[in-house]
C-alpha cells in the first residue's frame, strides 16, 4: 500500500512537471517561431519609425538601467539597516513587512501612483516617470535579497572584525558586504531582469516614442510599450515587429538571468 | 563616516515607508472625488458607467420628456451625444446635468479574486510537482538543466503570456471546454501558467534547504519517498513554500498584461467559468488614458482597492503562515 | 552572443543617432488614426528629418492632453464643437476618413445582408439567433444556423464605439433614446464579449464562432473577416469597400466656419458607418506651425499612403478648405 502510494505520488509529480513544461515549452516555441521570422540587422540599426527597434531597445535599457543605478544604493543600504543596525526591534520587522508588501504591490498600481505624482503635475509622460515607477518596483527586491544574503554572513566574521577594532562601517563594507557580494549581485541582476520586462507601469508613465531619444525629461522610447502597440496594429509588418521585439525582450531577460546565475555560481565554488 | 553611513541606511529604510505611505495617500487623494460620490457602496455596486437619473436634481420627468421630444429631428441635432469630453476643465457647465454616471467595483473585484483563485488551483499542484520532481526525483543530470530552464521561464515578460493566450491558448481552451476564447477560465489558466515557473523555482529552493541528513535518516528508517517528502521535507520547508505561493498569489492578482487580452473585459459577472468578465488591473489598463474628471478618479479608487486587497493578502498570509517558524 | 553583438551595434549607433537637430512634434490620441499618422510620420521623417511622434492613447486622452497643453496636437474621432474649441483655444480639422464594418464569423456564410431592422434588433438585444426572421428576410439564398448571436464590442473606452453608437443613434430612435452616442456603452445584448482595441475585437470575432462585432475596415480586412453588406439611408444594400466609403465621404458636411465639426455617419448615400478623424491643435502653441506643416505635407503629398492602411483620403475640395482654415487661423 505504502509503496503503491509512493509510486502514484512519483508519477503524479513527474506528470505535473511534464504538463507544466509542456505549456511553457509551447510559449517558448511560439515566441521563437514568430520572433525569429522577423529578426534582421535592420531591427538593430533603425529606429521604430523606420521599422526597426533600435531606439526602443536602448530606451528600455536606459530606463531600467537608471532605475537600477538609483535603486542599488537605496536597496542595499536599507538591507544593511535591517540586518546590521535595526536589530530585532519591532521597527525592523515592520520595515521588513513593508518591503515584502511593496514587493507584491501590483505593478499597474505603481504606474497609477507615478501617473498621479509625476505625469499629472509635469503635464506629460516622461522617461523619468518611467524610471521612478521601475525604481519603486525594484527597490524592495534588492532590499529583500540584501537582507537575506547578509543574514547568511556568519556572526563570527562580524565579531572578528569588531575584535580587531574596526568600526561598524568598516566591518559592514569590507567584511559583511564583501562576503555577501555574489548573492547581492545576483539579486540586483534578477531585480533588473524583473523590471526590464515590465509593461503595465510604463504604459501611462513613460509612454513610448518612435524616435531616438536620450532625453529622460520627455516621452521616452520603451520596448515593452511598443510591443503592446505594435502587436495590436492592423498591419502585418508591424505585428511581426512586435513579435520580434517580444523575442528580443525575452532573450535580453534570459541573458541577464544567465549572467546572474553564472555570477553566483562562480563565487560559490 | 560611520555616522553618515548609519544615517544613510536609516534613511533608505525610511524611504520604503515613505513610498508606501505616499502611494496610499496619493491614491486616496486622487480617488477622493469618487469616494465622496459613491462611498463604500462602490465596492458592492455592479454597474459601471451607467447613467441614472439624478433624483436630487428633480429633473426626472423633464429629462425624459426632452428626450422623446427631440426624436423627430434627425438632421444636425446631436443632443444624444455623451458630452463628457466637452466639459473637461470646466465643471460648472456639467452641473446642470440631470443624470449621473454610476460606477461600481464589484464585477472587477469578483473577477480579480476568481481569476486568481483559478490560477492558484492549477498552479499549486503543478508547481509543487515540478519542485518535488526537481529536488527529489530527477537525477541531477536532468534536474540541473530543467531547473535552469524553469528559472529562466520565470522571467519571461508577462505581456508575452498575454499574446500567447490570445492567439493560441484561448482558442485551445475554447475547443476543449466550449465557450468563448476569452473568458474567466482562460484568464485564470494563463495566470496559472505564468506563475508556475516562479512558484516552482522558489519552492524548489525552499525544498533544497532541507538538510540531507534529515532525509537520509528517514530513508534509513525505511520510509518511502512519499513519506520523506510528506513528513520531513514539507514540514521543514513549509515557510518557504507557503511564501512562494503567497508571492505568486500577489503577482497573479495584480497582473495586467497577461490578462488584458484574455479575460473578455466586460462588466458582467461570469455565470460559468467560460464566460467573460473583468478584473481590476484590466479595467485600469483599458480606461486609464481615456478617462478624466470623475471617471479618472473612479479608476484611482479602483487602484486603491486593488492595492489594499494585495496588502491584505500579503498581510494575512505573513501573519498566519510565516510567523510561526 | 548574438544579442551582445546586437547590443554593441546599438551602442555604436548611439553616437550616429544623435543626428542634426530637427523639429520635434508630440501628438497623442485616437488609436483609430494611429496607422495613418504613423505612415505619414514615417514618410515625413524620411523626407524632411522632422520628427512627429504620435502615441495611440485614445481620443479622450487626445482631447485631454492637448487641452492641457501637454502635447503639440491631439487626435480625436469625436469632434468638438466650436464653442468648446474656442474656450480651450484650439483649432480643429479633419485628417482622414475611416469606416467601421460589421464583421461576423458564421461558417459558410459570406456576403450576409443586414437591414436596418436587423441591425437594430441585434444591437438592442431583441434578435438573439442568427436564423431570426429579420435576418432571414434579406438572405433568402443563405441557410442561417439556429445559433445564438455573440456580440463583440470594445472593452476600452473608444472613439470607434462613439462613432458606431452615433450611427446607431441616427438610424434608430429607440437606441437614441435609450443609449445615445457614447465611448463606453452598457450594451443591451446579453450574449456578448469584449476585446481590447479594434485588434481585440477583430481577434475575438475571428476566434469565436457565431459572433458579430463592429470593427474598423483595416482590422477586419487584415484578419480576413466576413463583413456584412448593410442597408443605408436610401434603403440600398452597400458593401464595405473603399468606393462606397468615398461615396459616403462626399456627403460629409465639413465646414471651416464650424471648425469642421461634423459627425459624418449615416450620410444620404454610400456606406453608412463612416467617421472622420480630427486633429486638435492649440492656436497659439509654440509648435503649432510645425504641426500644420506636417499635416499640410501629409494631406497634399502623401494622402495615398493611408489608403493602404484602410482609410479614405479627404476629398480635394475639403483639403482646400482646410488650408484656407489654417491661413485664417494664422497657422500657415
Amino acid at each position: 500500500m505504502r509503496l503503491i502510494a509512493n509510486r502514484l505520488f512519483l508519477i503524479f509529480s513527474t506528470l505535473a512537471a511534464l504538463i507544466g513544461l509542456f505549456f511553457l515549452g509551447w510559449i517558448l516555441f511560439t515566441l521563437c517561431a514568430k520572433g525569429l521570422a522577423g529578426l534582421s540587422l535592420q531591427v538593430f540599426t533603425h529606429d521604430l519609425i523606420e521599422g526597426g527597434l533600435r531606439n526602443v531597445i536602448v530606451g528600455q535599457i536606459i530606463m531600467s538601467g537608471v532605475a537600477t543605478v538609483i535603486g542599488i544604493p537605496v536597496g542595499i543600504l536599507a538591507g544593511v539597516y535591517l540586518q546590521e543596525y535595526g536589530g530585532d526591534s519591532k521597527l525592523t520587522e515592520f520595515i521588513r513587512d513593508l518591503s515584502d508588501v511593496m514587493m507584491s504591490a501590483p505593478s499597474i498600481v505603481v504606474g497609477t501612483f507615478v501617473y498621479a505624482i509625476v505625469v499629472i503635475p509635469t503635464g506629460h509622460t516622461s522617461g523619468w516617470a518611467g524610471v521612478l515607477a521601475l525604481f519603486i518596483l525594484m527597490v524592495p527586491i534588492i532590499v529583500r535579497t540584501t537582507d537575506d544574503m547578509l543574514k547568511l554572513v556568519p556572526v563570527e566574521l562580524r565579531e572578528a572584525g569588531i575584535a580587531i577594532g574596526a568600526s561598524k562601517y568598516h566591518v559592514t563594507m569590507n567584511i559583511v558586504i564583501r562576503y555577501a557580494k555574489a548573492g547581492i549581485l545576483t539579486g540586483i541582476l534578477l531585480a533588473f531582469a524583473r523590471v526590464v520586462g515590465e509593461t503595465a507601469p510604463l504604459l501611462y508613465t513613460s509612454g513610448s516614442s518612435e524616435f531616438w531619444s536620450t532625453d529622460l525629461t520627455g516621452t521616452f522610447p520603451s520596448l515593452t510599450v511598443s510591443i503592446y502597440n505594435l502587436a495590436t496594429m492592423p498591419d502585418e509588418e508591424m505585428v511581426q515587429l512586435g513579435w520580434t521585439g517580444a523575442f528580443l525582450l525575452t532573450a535580453m531577460v534570459l541573458v541577464i538571468n544567465l549572467i546572474g546565475r553564472y555570477a553566483s555560481n562562480d563565487k560559490r565554488r | 563616516m560611520e555616522l553618515i553611513f548609519k544615517k544613510l541606511s536609516q534613511l533608505s529604510a525610511g524611504l520604503l515607508f515613505v513610498i508606501l505611505a505616499a502611494t496610499t495617500l496619493v491614491l486616496y487623494w486622487s480617488a477622493k472625488p469618487a469616494i465622496e460620490a459613491f462611498g463604500v457602496g462602490f465596492l458592492i455596486e455592479t454597474r459601471w458607467g451607467v447613467e441614472e437619473p439624478l433624483v436630487a436634481a428633480g429633473g426626472q420627468l423633464e429629462s425624459s420628456d426632452e428626450l422623446t421630444g427631440s426624436d423627430s429631428t434627425d438632421g444636425g441635432d446631436d443632443d444624444f451625444i455623451d458630452d463628457e469630453d466637452d466639459f473637461i476643465m470646466d465643471d460648472e457647465d456639467a452641473s446642470d446635468d440631470t443624470t449621473r454616471e454610476v460606477y461600481g467595483a464589484l464585477v472587477p473585484i469578483v473577477g480579480t479574486i476568481f481569476s486568481t483563485l483559478i490560477a492558484m488551483l492549477f498552479s499549486i499542484p503543478i508547481a509543487m510537482g515540478i519542485a518535488v520532481f526537481l529536488a527529489e526525483i530527477a537525477s541531477s543530470s536532468i534536474a540541473k538543466p530543467v531547473g535552469v530552464a524553469i528559472e529562466l521561464l520565470a522571467s519571461i515578460p508577462s505581456i508575452i503570456y498575454g499574446m500567447w493566450g490570445l492567439f493560441y491558448f484561448g482558442p485551445f481552451i475554447a475547443s476543449i471546454f466550449g465557450g468563448n476564447t476569452v473568458s474567466l477560465l482562460v484568464a485564470g489558466l494563463v495566470l496559472a501558467i505564468m506563475v508556475i515557473p516562479f512558484m516552482a523555482a522558489l519552492s524548489r529552493d525552499a525544498i533544497s534547504t532541507v538538510p540531507d541528513m534529515l532525509k537520509e535518516s528517514a530513508y534509513a528508517m525505511g520510509a518511502t519517498k512519499l513519506e520523506v517528502i510528506k513528513d520531513v521535507v514539507f514540514p521543514y520547508a513549509k515557510a518557504g513554500i507557503i511564501g512562494s505561493i503567497i508571492l505568486s498569489f500577489g503577482r497573479a492578482m495584480g497582473e495586467t498584461m497577461a490578462v488584458a487580452f484574455v479575460i473578455g473585459g466586460i462588466y458582467q459577472f461570469a455565470g460559468k467559468v467560460t464566460d467573460p468578465t473583468n478584473s481590476i488591473p484590466v479595467v485600469l489598463a483599458n480606461s486609464f488614458a481615456e478617462s478624466s474628471g470623475l471617471s479618472l478618479s473612479v479608476l484611482f479608487y479602483l487602484a486603491l482597492v486593488l492595492f489594499i486587497l494585495s496588502f491584505i493578502v500579503i498581510g494575512v498570509a505573513k501573519f498566519y503562515f510565516l510567523r510561526r517558524k | 552572443m548574438k544579442f551582445k553583438k546586437a547590443l554593441a551595434l546599438g551602442v555604436l549607433s548611439l553616437t550616429m543617432g544623435a543626428a542634426a537637430h530637427a523639429a520635434k512634434v508630440e501628438g497623442t490620441g485616437s488609436s483609430f488614426a494611429y496607422p495613418a499618422y504613423k505612415a505619414w510620420s514615417k514618410a515625413y521623417y524620411e523626407d524632411t528629418g522632422n520628427q512627429v511622434n504620435y502615441s495611440p492613447t485614445g481620443s479622450g486622452s487626445g482631447i485631454k492632453e492637448v487641452s492641457a497643453g501637454h502635447v503639440d496636437f491631439g487626435g480625436t474621432d469625436k469632434p468638438l464643437k466650436s464653442k468648446v474649441l474656442a474656450k480651450k483655444g484650439l483649432v480643429m480639422f479633419p485628417t482622414a476618413i475611416g469606416a467601421i464594418t460589421f464583421a461576423y464569423n458564421v461558417e459558410g456564410v459570406s456576403g450576409m445582408k443586414l437591414s436596418e431592422k436587423a441591425i437594430s434588433g441585434i444591437m438592442l438585444g431583441n434578435i438573439e439567433y442568427w436564423d431570426a426572421a429579420e435576418i432571414k428576410a434579406d438572405n433568402a439564398s443563405i441557410t442561417l444556423p439556429h445559433e445564438k448571436i455573440l456580440f463583440v464590442h470594445r472593452s476600452d473606452k473608444s472613439g470607434t464605439t462613439f462613432a458606431f453608437t452615433y450611427y446607431l443613434s441616427k438610424m434608430n430612435k429607440e437606441w437614441r433614446k435609450k443609449i445615445g452616442a457614447k465611448k463606453v456603452v452598457d450594451w443591451p445584448s446579453t450574449n456578448r464579449i469584449a476585446g481590447k482595441g479594434n485588434f481585440g475585437v477583430a481577434t475575438a470575432i475571428k476566434s469565436n464562432a457565431f459572433s458579430i462585432g463592429y470593427v474598423d475596415y483595416a482590422d477586419a480586412k487584415k484578419n480576413g473577416l466576413d463583413m456584412a453588406i448593410i442597408e443605408n439611408r436610401e434603403q440600398a444594400f452597400v458593401k464595405p469597400t473603399p468606393g462606397s466609403f468615398e461615396a459616403a465621404a462626399t456627403y460629409a458636411d465639413l465646414d471651416p466656419k464650424k471648425d469642421f465639426y461634423a459627425n459624418i455617419a449615416y450620410p444620404p448615400k454610400g456606406y453608412p458607418i463612416v467617421t472622420a478623424t480630427f486633429a486638435l491643435v492649440p492656436q497659439l502653441g509654440e509648435n503649432s506651425k510645425e504641426v500644420i506643416k506636417f499635416f499640410d505635407y501629409a494631406l497634399t503629398k502623401k494622402n495615398s499612403l493611408i489608403e493602404k492602411v484602410g482609410y479614405v483620403s479627404l476629398p480635394a475640395a475639403v483639403i482646400k478648405k482646410i488650408q484656407g482654415y489654417w491661413v485664417e487661423k494664422g497657422l500657415k
